[in-house]
């Protein structure tokens, strides 16, 4: 019973997937051509122009080459860990938009008219706006979900599994270090995520991320009224994906490998694959939660043919997906890496207290009917306070011993 | 001797201030070095199409320069083969041509093993005539190891090479040592 949406909905399946595919290759031939520039080298050049084909001998070198598997794994679990990755990232990218969309339909609330016979009930009103809304077409895998965030939450908290089961499964003392410490960064680093984004959902009412979308078109960016939100979301996000400042259980230089050390070319290239899936998928969210998807005050309405204008808002919120794309590739090469007990102090005696507090204070401003622009200011004051009070209580490093100390002695 | 307290200095760290431990403003700092560093100009030599510029006085292959009447230099003096640590360079002294009155030998054949050799330039500053010199090509192949025997034709040529070519300008000491190494024009026939 192949009718119509079903042929669409495969179609849009294959597409999207034919596009993040070639989409991550790219981003990690990004990643080296911008890490090389920062470095004053050039990254690779000499596979195409630019090094443009760089990302296909990549994926051909991963498919041939040899996939060891050590003798004494765990074969299930250790084949299993990186499709676990993998699939997580590309399933957690079915509700967020990547193109132009409208809203859900509201449920209709109606009061029933004795007298007027023609006016038709609200069952069919409610039949008639789903049906308008199904035959739209919007830039988003699975339109209309109404979990849509939670969703998005949920499955990637199930990308941890890949990396324990990737750690525990490999038989070696240094993957097992690295993947506990990957799943107690990203659990804790979960908590953050979730608290700052409730802030917006009482806002918008809906977890839907059209509907977030569309109250961030018409009342303005979630960035102004919620900045310290932001700054909680972009953090735990960077822990999430496993990237600098918070790559310690990937980290080269400290674990061997960690929980990729025994893996070879092409269970490799899952995990790497997943990671990158997750980087966009996150740059996407940070952009339709803080940044006002495809709106641009106003803008976005410029082109009044449908086709274009659809393309003008998908290439905005692109756009912006690539800024949050070179910010990952920026800040990994600027902030040194964190220390494992740095990172769980951030997480659990900053961040955690910060989205609690901030949390508050929407629900009071809320619940009073205050203007938004109050919260930005209490946003900021709040920031600013923590720093305030971490200099007035900072002891310094955790582990100097308790010495009498000498203050540098001026030359 | 065992350390004792005394020994050891605690200094104690600088303290962040409130910008510093808003961690933003630092963050922002180094942001944008890394820009910066992004339209900087590259350190990198893409090689096959940018040779590298060597200095004047890097040891490549050897060569055997040839005086202003275009005769070889040399003089068989075997100072250059005693000098060589690896023992790579095996002359053959003869008497020299009546015509070249300035000179009581020449090498008949002058061998040199480019794959022995290990470019030290011992031989360059022994010779007293400025006669071997060991130029800026460094990238010296060959497909069997009896190509990469050098003989005296093959040393003079790449002496005609190079000087052609303008990137290694003849050095010469002369005035300095004996009268073989006299500035060419000052050599008579």
């Amino acid at each position: 019973m192949l009718d119509n949406s079903w042929v669409v909905l495969l179609i849009v399946i294959f597409g999207a997937i034919a596009v993040i595919m070639p989409l991550v290759g790219y981003l990690t031939l990004a990643e080296r051509k911008v890490s090389a520039w920062i470095q004053d080298r050039v990254g690779p050049n000499r596979v195409g122009p630019f090094g443009l084909l760089q990302p296909l001998a990549d994926g051909v070198k991963f498919f041939l080459k040899e996939a060891p598997i050590p003798k004494n794994v765990d074969k299930i679990f250790y084949l299993l860990a990186p499709a676990v990755a993998m699939a997580t990232a590309l399933i957690a990218f079915a509700v967020v938009p990547w193109g132009a969309t409208t809203p859900p339909p509201k449920p209709i609330a109606m009061t029933v008219s004795q007298t007027d016979v023609n006016t038709p009930s609200a069952l069919d009103q409610f039949e008639q706006t789903q049906k308008e809304y199904k035959n739209t077409f919007n830039g988003v895998i699975v339109p209309g979900l109404d979990i849509g965030l939670l969703y998005v939450f949920a499955i990637g908290s199930l990308a941890v599994y890949g990396i324990i089961l990737g750690g525990w499964s490999s038989d070696n003392k240094y993957s097992l270090l690295g993947s506990i410490r990957s799943s107690a960064q990203i659990i804790s680093y979960e908590i953050p995520l979730g608290m700052s984004i409730i802030g917006i959902l009482l806002y918008t009412g809906t977890m839907n991320l059209e509907g977030i979308i569309e109250w961030q078109r018409v009342n303005g960016w979630f960035l102004f009224f919620q900045p310290l939100a932001f700054l909680l979301f972009m953090t735990s996000v960077y822990a999430e994906c496993n990237r600098l400042p918070f790559d310690l259980p990937e980290a080269e230089q400290e674990l061997v490998g960690g929980y990729l050390t025994e893996y070879g070319s092409l269970n490799f290239g899952m995990f790497m694959l997943g990671e990158y899936t997750h980087m966009i998928t996150t740059s996407l969210l940070m952009s339709i939660l803080f940044f006002g998807g495809w709106s641009l005050f106003g803008l976005e309405n410029s082109i009044a043919d449908p086709i274009w204008g659809f393309v003008l808002k998908t290439f905005i919120l692109l756009a912006k997906m690539g800024f949050f794309l070179m910010m990952y590739l920026l800040v990994r090469w600027t902030i040194p890496r964190f220390r494992f007990d740095q990172l769980m102090t951030l997480a659990w005696k900053v961040m955690i207290p910060l989205s609690i507090l901030h949390l508050l204070a929407t629900m009071l401003i809320r619940q009073f009917d205050v203007s938004p622009w109050i919260l930005s200011i209490v946003s900021i004051a709040l920031f600013i306070g923590a720093g305030m009070i971490a200099v007035t209580y900072s002891t310094g490093p955790n582990n100097t011993p308790r010495r009498t100390k000498i203050p540098v002695m001026a030359k | 001797m065992p350390m004792t307290d005394s020994d050891v200095t605690w200094v104690e760290e600088p303290k962040l201030g409130l910008l510093g431990q808003l961690y933003l403003p630092i963050v922002y700092d180094g942001l944008k070095t890394t820009v910066k560093h992004i339209f900087s100009k590259k350190l990198t030599e893409s090689y096959p199409e940018q040779e590298p510029t060597l200095p004047p006085n890097y040891r490549g292959v050897h060569r055997l320069n040839r005086d202003d009447d275009g005769r070889v230099k040399c003089v068989a003096c075997y100072m250059c083969a005693t000098a060589c640590p690896a023992h790579c360079i095996d002359i053959v002294a003869a008497p020299a041509p009546q015509t070249w009155t300035d000179r009581e030998k020449y090498p008949e054949t002058f061998v040199i093993d480019e794959l022995r050799c290990i470019y030290c330039g011992m031989c360059e500053e022994a010779c007293p005539v400025d006669a071997i010199e060991l130029t800026t090509l460094y990238d010296l192949t060959g497909l069997s190891r009896e190509e990469m025997i050098f003989d005296k034709e093959k040393l003079l040529s790449v002496f005609d090479q190079t000087t052609q070519a303008g990137t290694d300008p003849v050095r010469s000491r002369a005035g300095k040592l004996g009268p073989a190494s006299d500035a060419p024009s000052a050599t008579g026939t």
